[in-house]
């Protein structure tokens, strides 16, 4: 089989099913493998959260797996490490995510972990307070981090502290400490339910008997007390203070982190604003600005931009690490190229280019159980349609040079970007 | 597991082709045997650059028309350096893999190594070695090998020693070019929806008529035998202690490695498949709240390394803790044995693993360029079944053979005092 179509999941391929407790189901075979993926969430994240429990949402996330009513912390982690199975709960912005794998003939045992943890949690005291302590000290260790720190401090001058984005999904030490198991056992109970949960399946499974398996895992799920799905606002006005530094003692390498607010994934000029963005710091070892910066100024390892695209107003990022002597000139050249950018067309070529990379690369993106799961799960979870990834060339080549200028302009504006620097003394000049 | 086609040109450029129809998709990689254990002193890094110059073209594909090319083509393409190898490769459409044949062939031997471009990648060489450098643990791993490897290459870091990074000249960087990128020292290894008689022919093609003469041969020195226990502490900015216990362990090709590799799986839960909480070393430091986490690992190398285990500590905890419950789990493996139970898990847990890590043929095609590289082209093939028949008598064999003072190097990482300040510019 090597027609590209014929391995594009579609409407006609992928089973989908949705129970009567709202739970949507997506099932997709894939023979040539021997295991099985799979990949859900759940609107239970960081928005739900007051922003002084920051973190709330993640550490549940995490806790959950440390106990439930029938499974002690041994006997969870057990039973799939007994199989060489894997599952994890994450905490993201909107949603908690799963993702898990096993071996084929290990399908039920993980779907049933996965059901027990998402219902059944009982939050034991000794392990939150372990888990708290782990957070802890990823937070301790992350505050030396000058990547993550340019970052935090990006984020936190974009959005006021008012929006939820302005706080990281993790918490911080102040916030952790402070999160009760009551507070854990409160909002399990009030945000995790089966109303608008998705799970997709994927791998060396008949779609019949996945659907079958999860059905019988999550069929009877039912929560009374689970509340309404919430959506992110516009963070509104601009940001007041455009440029921030942290001092991070003993580095020898400044990180930049540069943002604007982005578009959501369900943005009319959402795609528009991808391509333009391959174009800044992406297509071709990190499109312009890794040719400005990388290869003809030899200023940095990297230097890239991604636009966020979730189910909010996630960050437009330009991301870049420089000697400290070179921060300047770094960022310089960055707003040179957003400034190219806002201001003309990209060329024929480079249009072509990026239409040509986003559709080709296609084939890369499904080949393994977790890149079709994660394609699946999105078409679902941002309403995309089963029949998206079909439609996916088509709708590429209809993008025009004016379309991108105009997302480029919608989003970025040279002048306000919000700069971040973290580094040792000196970098932030 | 589909069938390994393997053939050598008469140039001496070794082939292997496996065919994978399952997604439309082909990955093509060369891998070289040089890596930085073949560097002398002076010279640390050159391997890892020479890589980076292979990137500033040819005449053929000048800077930056391959970037475009492959982007073009929804490829992706990447190099890495490690110890023992340098490996290229591209994975594409089907339809499109003849310009990674074509560029890979091409820059085999008409790499430019301009010399202004050269010095414009010696500032980004710099800038990643100073990125790693923000890595606290990246001084304590630089620390813990040149402790482990006072002779060997293995003694430095594959990036390379700053003041090698500021003096090695373009000269220096095109004769260690020069002298290992030959078909005679490389293997093109095609993984993906080929018919395996058309891609033979289209690289016999592109690659029978490259004539770089015999192997060369190679820079390496033998480390002497260890005499006692190796110590190292490291201190760095910050609010987090690690532990790093290193024990001496033959080479990937060694029937014990395989013996190790399933008491690492049993000790630190580091099997590649699933998480490692049920291990015994996650019960004696994490769930006592000593650790806040760690990992065990087992490089697959051409010459004996080490296998490393490396603890993060709780905030108040302190590196000595981590240590006394380390030796003693490992006293507790040395005298108890490890049972069947544990032995079966470890083993269906290496099965898992196999599986997930053969679902691309990027994988699969990387898989078969390491054991090409380790001088066995079904290492990767056979690695499950060699596994599998590791009992638990040979866990304890080993357990007592290798986890012992004599071949020992630990290293601590203290945090300093840090002095952090926040200001608005």
């Amino acid at each position: 089989m090597t027609d590209i179509q014929a391995s594009i999941p579609n409407s006609g391929n992928i089973t989908r099913a949705q129970l009567e407790n709202g739970v949507t189901l997506l099932a997709y075979e894939n023979p040539a493998v021997l295991s099985v993926n799979v990949m859900g969430s759940l609107h239970a994240g960081g928005i739900y959260e007051a922003p002084e429990q920051s973190g709330l949402a993640s550490l549940a996330a995490g806790a959950l797996m440390t106990g439930t009513a029938s499974r002690d912390f041994d006997a969870i982690h057990g039973a799939l490490e007994d199989v060489g199975a894997d599952l994890g709960f994450r905490g993201h912005m909107h949603k908690v995510g799963f993702a898990g794998k096993a071996l084929a003939e290990d399908l039920s045992l993980l779907l049933h972990v996965a059901s027990d943890a998402l219902r059944n949690p009982v939050f034991p005291a000794e392990h939150v307070e372990r888990l708290r302590g782990e957070r802890l000290t990823w937070l301790q260790y992350s505050s030396f981090d000058t990547r993550y720190r340019a970052a935090k401090a990006m984020r936190e001058a974009l959005y006021p502290e008012t929006h939820p984005y302005h706080y990281g999904s993790y918490g911080d030490e102040e916030s952790i400490a402070g999160i009760s198991v009551d507070d854990l056992r409160q909002f399990h109970a009030e945000r995790f339910g089966p109303r608008g949960m998705i799970l997709v399946i994927v791998g060396a499974v008949a779609a019949s008997e996945a659907v079958s398996l999860a059905t019988a895992a999550f069929g009877d799920w039912r929560n009374c007390e689970q509340s309404a799905i919430r959506q992110a606002r516009e963070p509104g006005a601009g940001a007041d203070e455009l440029r921030r530094a942290v001092v991070v003692p003993g580095k020898t390498q400044s990180d930049i982190s540069m943002g604007a607010i982005g578009p959501a994934r369900r943005a009319d000029d959402y795609v528009a604003a991808q391509l333009a963005n391959s174009v800044l710091g992406e297509f071709g070892m990190m499109g312009r600005i890794g040719k400005s910066v990388r290869e003809e100024k030899g200023l940095a390892y990297y230097a890239y931009s991604r636009v966020g695209g979730g189910h909010g107003p996630d960050p437009w990022t330009i991301s870049a690490g420089v000697n400290p002597d070179n921060v300047e000139l770094a960022i310089g050249s960055i707003v040179e190229e957003i400034e190219r950018l806002t201001s003309e067309t990209v060329t024929d070529e480079d249009l072509a280019d990026n239409q040509s990379y986003f559709t080709g690369r296609m084939p890369l993106r499904l080949e393994s159980n977790e890149g079709i799961a994660s394609n699946i799960h999105s078409m679902e979870s941002f309403d995309l349609g089963m029949d998206y990834l079909a439609h996916y060339e088509d709708m590429i080549y209809r993008i025009t040079k004016d379309d991108l200028l105009r997302a480029a302009r919608h989003y970025l504006r040279p002048e306000r970007m919000v700069v971040a620097v973290a580094g040792p003394v000196g970098s932030d000049s | 597991m589909p069938p390994l086609t393997q053939h050598t040109l008469p140039n001496g450029l070794t082939i292997l082709l496996r065919e994978v129809h399952s997604a439309p998709v082909i990955s093509w990689w060369l891998a070289y045997r040089v890596g930085s254990r073949n560097e002398p002193t002076g010279l640390t890094g050159i391997s890892h650059w020479v890589e980076h110059m292979m990137f500033k073209g040819t005449e053929r594909f000048p800077a930056g028309a391959l970037d475009r090319e492959i982007d073009r083509a929804g490829g992706q393409w990447n190099a890495f350096t490690s110890m023992d190898a340098t490996k290229y490769f591209e994975t594409l459409p089907a339809g499109k893999i003849d310009i990674a044949m074509q560029a890979e062939a091409d820059r085999m031997t008409e790499a430019l190594f301009d010399a202004d471009e050269t010095e414009s990648e010696r500032t980004v060489i710099i800038s990643e070695r100073q990125g790693a450098e923000n890595q606290p643990t990246f001084w304590l791993g630089e620390a813990v090998r040149a402790a482990a490897f006072r002779v060997h290459g293995y003694h430095h870091e594959i990036i390379g020693d700053e003041t090698d990074l500021r003096t090695m000249t373009r000269d220096d960087l095109y004769g260690h070019y020069r002298r290992h990128y030959r078909p005679a020292n490389a293997a093109a290894i095609a993984v993906g929806a080929f018919e395996t008689a058309d891609m033979l022919a289209k690289i016999e093609r592109l690659y029978g008529g490259i004539d770089g003469g015999a192997a060369p041969e190679l820079f390496a020195r033998t480390e002497p035998e260890q005499q006692g226990e190796r110590r190292v502490v490291v201190e760095r900015p910050g609010k987090t202690a690690f532990f790093e216990l290193c024990h001496r362990i033959p080479s990937a090709n060694h029937e014990d490695w395989f013996k190790l590799k399933l008491l690492d799986a049993i000790l630190s839960g580091s099997s590649g498949a699933s998480d490692n909480k049920t291990s015994r070393l996650y019960q004696a430091l994490v769930k006592t709240e000593i650790a806040a986490g760690l990992g065990g690992w087992l490089t697959p190398t051409v010459d004996p390394y080490l296998y490393s285990i490396i603890v993060t500590l709780r905030d108040g905890r302190s590196p000595k803790e981590a240590e006394t419950a380390l030796l003693d789990e490992i006293r507790r493996l040395q005298s108890d044995g490890v049972s069947e139970a544990e032995s079966q898990k470890a083993r269906k847990q290496s099965r898992a693993a196999f599986a997930y890590s053969t679902e691309s043929v990027t994988e699969q095609a990387y898989g078969l360029a390491q054991s090409f590289i380790l001088g066995d082209a079904r290492w990767f093939d056979n690695f499950t079944e060699r596994l599998m028949a590791v009992t638990a008598e040979d866990v304890l064999e080993v357990a007592n053979r290798y986890l012992l003072p004599s071949k020992r190097v630990t290293g601590v990482l203290h945090p300093t005092d840090p002095e952090e300040e926040a200001a608005p510019a």
